[in-house]
């Protein structure tokens, strides 16, 4: 390939990579949920953008300080995952896995309502907070905010695994998504556990809404991150930590190189036939565990 | 058990109607059906078309969802395709009516069979994404062809029957409800017959029913062709109807729609898909009329789109935990209320 141009494909791997990081953290939050509860939570968009709103709310319309806006968003989503848990998820316990699924659907578009009555349809633009010095590695350019965004996510999800390795509630959790009935029998409280795990993913879904609003801006429509966001977790296998940290950034690359190279209508598409082509081969994603099913 | 319904051969058992007063009241229904376009206004016409086109379509997706246990978010792609073969035969080869509306149908069925296929490997809910996946396919495909019209889509005359130009209310009334309800009674013939029950017990147990000798491959593959089919009748109808077919016709939302239907419905039931879909139809005209009651006021109608997603969001939710069977259920309990009444209830 004579005359092609390296140093910009560098720089679309980096911008791919690092939106790729967004995903991660916002997939982490998803499979935490799944891990927990066994719910596949279709409305992790939608809580996302509850997250962005809230900061917007917090920061620009009450004009708080960022560094109080972003720990109040962040606990306000926390506290709306837990009424989601205690009100729409847990009267389903027991009910088959494709009732919470759907609730999940009416749960994203009672949030897309709630969101164009409250703050409008209308897109906005969250305060600035982030440095907006251009970041150069080696040769390429990186938007700041894009570099900065992924440092955050990468920061927040080294984080999230440290306390899921190590603190009590994290392996409460672990060890209740690993086997029910044993996290009772040894004494862990399960329905709390339930409950920590939606306040934690919405937590983390929030940081995410906060860090692609402030890249993009945040609109009603937001939620169609979500999309691409179910096409990570997916095609890393639902119960994975991993699989999401690397699909994330696997398709985050996708997404870019896509849009770079064929045009922004195919980065959709793209991501979606590869969600496909993964699926015919890895029906349960690249590290899903392989359920055996008995009669 | 209901008492009181006394059967004395298989074939008065096997009867999809089984007792008077269901034929009474079924005789009742399709008189008021009949003489509804004589008293109704171009609204409640325009109303009752749309209303047939998405029971059509809802239908098809509880052959699907609710009797297979395969949950598709794709239904509106499905459609979508139905609604494109038509324009695109309607306005190229300007062949008849009838056979547009079939083929627009068969080319969904292959569309379905074809998204269908990954459904032997990939179960619940990684299929529902995969559906997902495919309404976008479809969209990217409408809106990047030359022959479907591109981003501004297609607009069709409107269709001929029997030398009749179809292009009021009225004259799309006599061919959208016979069509729906010719479709209806094949999908509450189709739970009578080996492939109904393969379907039913596919959902209730997929491993058991292929121990039980149900090729799952087939079956599934059939549900969902199936299920696209009456997807691609009903946007054939959709396209007749509105005369405008756009890639933003089908959104996921509209997907989202049905499966709403049909829960709020009542899933694994004919009468679920009438009930829900007439019920989610009517639901935002309800909204409409109800702000022009509270004084109509721009600032009112600016709430509307939002005010229905919530009500959508809402009643999806509320169904699933507090009446998981759907209106079909409330509507067997007040049958079941007033079957011996007043001597017992």
């Amino acid at each position: 390939m004579e005359g092609f141009d390296w140093g910009y494909l560098f720089e679309i791997v980096l911008t791919g990579l690092a939106g790729g990081g967004l995903y991660a953290l916002a997939a982490l939050a998803f499979v935490l949920v799944y891990k927990g509860t066994r719910v596949v939570n279709l409305a992790i968009g939608e809580m996302l953008m509850a997250g962005g709103f809230l900061f917007f709310t917090f920061a620009a319309m009450w004009s708080l300080p960022i560094w109080v806006a972003i720990p109040a968003a962040v606990l306000a989503s926390g506290v709306l995952g837990g009424i989601i848990e205690r009100t729409m998820i847990r009267p389903l316990l027991g009910q088959p896995p494709i009732s919470a699924f759907m609730v999940t659907i009416g749960l994203g578009s009672v949030l897309v309502g709630l969101v164009e009555i409250i703050w409008s349809a209308d897109q906005r633009r969250l305060p600035e907070f982030m440095p907006t010095q251009a970041v150069t590695i080696g040769d390429a350019f990186l938007a700041p905010k894009v570099f900065w965004g992924a440092v955050v996510a990468a920061v927040f999800i080294a984080a999230a695994l440290l306390v899921f390795r190590y603190w009590r509630g994290g392996v409460a959790l672990r060890a209740t998504a690993s086997d029910q009935a044993a996290a009772y029998v040894v004494g862990i409280n399960v329905p709390r556990v339930f409950s920590l795990s939606w306040v934690a993913s919405a937590m983390l879904a929030a940081v995410s809404g906060i860090i692609v609003g402030s890249i993009g801006g945040i609109s009603s429509s937001m939620g169609a991150f979500g999309l691409s966001v179910l096409v990570v977790v997916i095609v890393g296998g639902l119960d994975s930590v991993l699989g999401a940290l690397v699909a994330g950034l696997l398709v985050g690359l996708v997404e870019g190189l896509a849009g770079a190279y064929l045009g922004g209508e195919y980065k959709l598409l793209a991501t979606f036939i590869v969600l496909v082509t993964i699926l015919m081969l890895r029906p349960y994603g690249l590290f899903g565990t392989h359920e055996i099913e008995r009669l | 058990m209901r008492i009181g319904t006394l059967k004395e051969s298989y074939v008065a058992d096997a009867a999809l109607f089984d007792s008077r007063t269901q034929h009474a009241w079924l005789l009742l229904l399709a008189l008021a059906l009949a003489l509804f376009p004589f008293v109704a206004n171009d609204y409640w016409l325009y109303l009752a078309c749309l209303v047939a086109i998405n029971v059509a379509s809802a239908a098809g997706l509880n052959i699907l969802t609710g009797y297979t246990g395969l949950v598709s978010l794709g239904q509106a792609a499905f459609m979508g395709l139905g609604a494109y073969t038509v324009a695109i035969l309607q306005i190229r080869a300007g062949t008849p009516l009838l056979p547009n509306l079939l083929a627009g149908g068969v080319v969904a069925m292959i569309g379905g069979v074809i998204v269908g296929v990954p459904s032997l490997r990939v179960k619940g809910l990684y299929l529902a994404i995969v559906t997902i996946a495919a309404t976008f396919i479809a969209h990217f495909l409408f809106a990047n062809f030359e022959f479907t019209g591109g981003t501004t889509g297609l607009s069709l005359p409107p269709g001929r029957i029997f030398g009749v130009d179809l292009d009021t209310s009225l004259r799309l009334y006599w061919l959208i409800v016979p069509v729906t309800v010719l479709m209806l009674l094949g999908a509450a013939n189709l739970f009578r017959t080996r492939i109904g029950r393969a379907f039913i017990a596919i959902r209730d147990r997929d491993i058991s029913a292929e121990v039980l000798g149900i090729p799952l491959l087939r079956y599934k593959l059939l549900s969902f062709g199936l299920s696209s089919f009456y997807a691609g009748l009903a946007g054939g109808l959709w396209a007749y109807f509105f005369r405008v077919v756009t890639p933003e016709s089908f959104p996921l939302s509209m997907s989202i729609f049905f499966l709403a239907a049909i829960i709020v419905g009542g899933m694994g039931s004919t009468l679920g898909s009438i009930l829900g879909a007439v019920f989610m139809t009517m639901v935002p005209e309800l909204l409409k009329l109800l702000v022009d009651l509270l004084g109509g006021g721009h600032d009112l109608t600016v709430f509307l789109s939002p005010v229905r997603l919530v009500i959508f969001g809402g009643l999806i939710i509320g169904f699933l935990i507090f009446e998981p069977l759907g209106l079909a259920e409330i509507w067997r309990r007040t049958r079941r209320f007033f079957h011996l009444w007043p001597f017992r209830n």
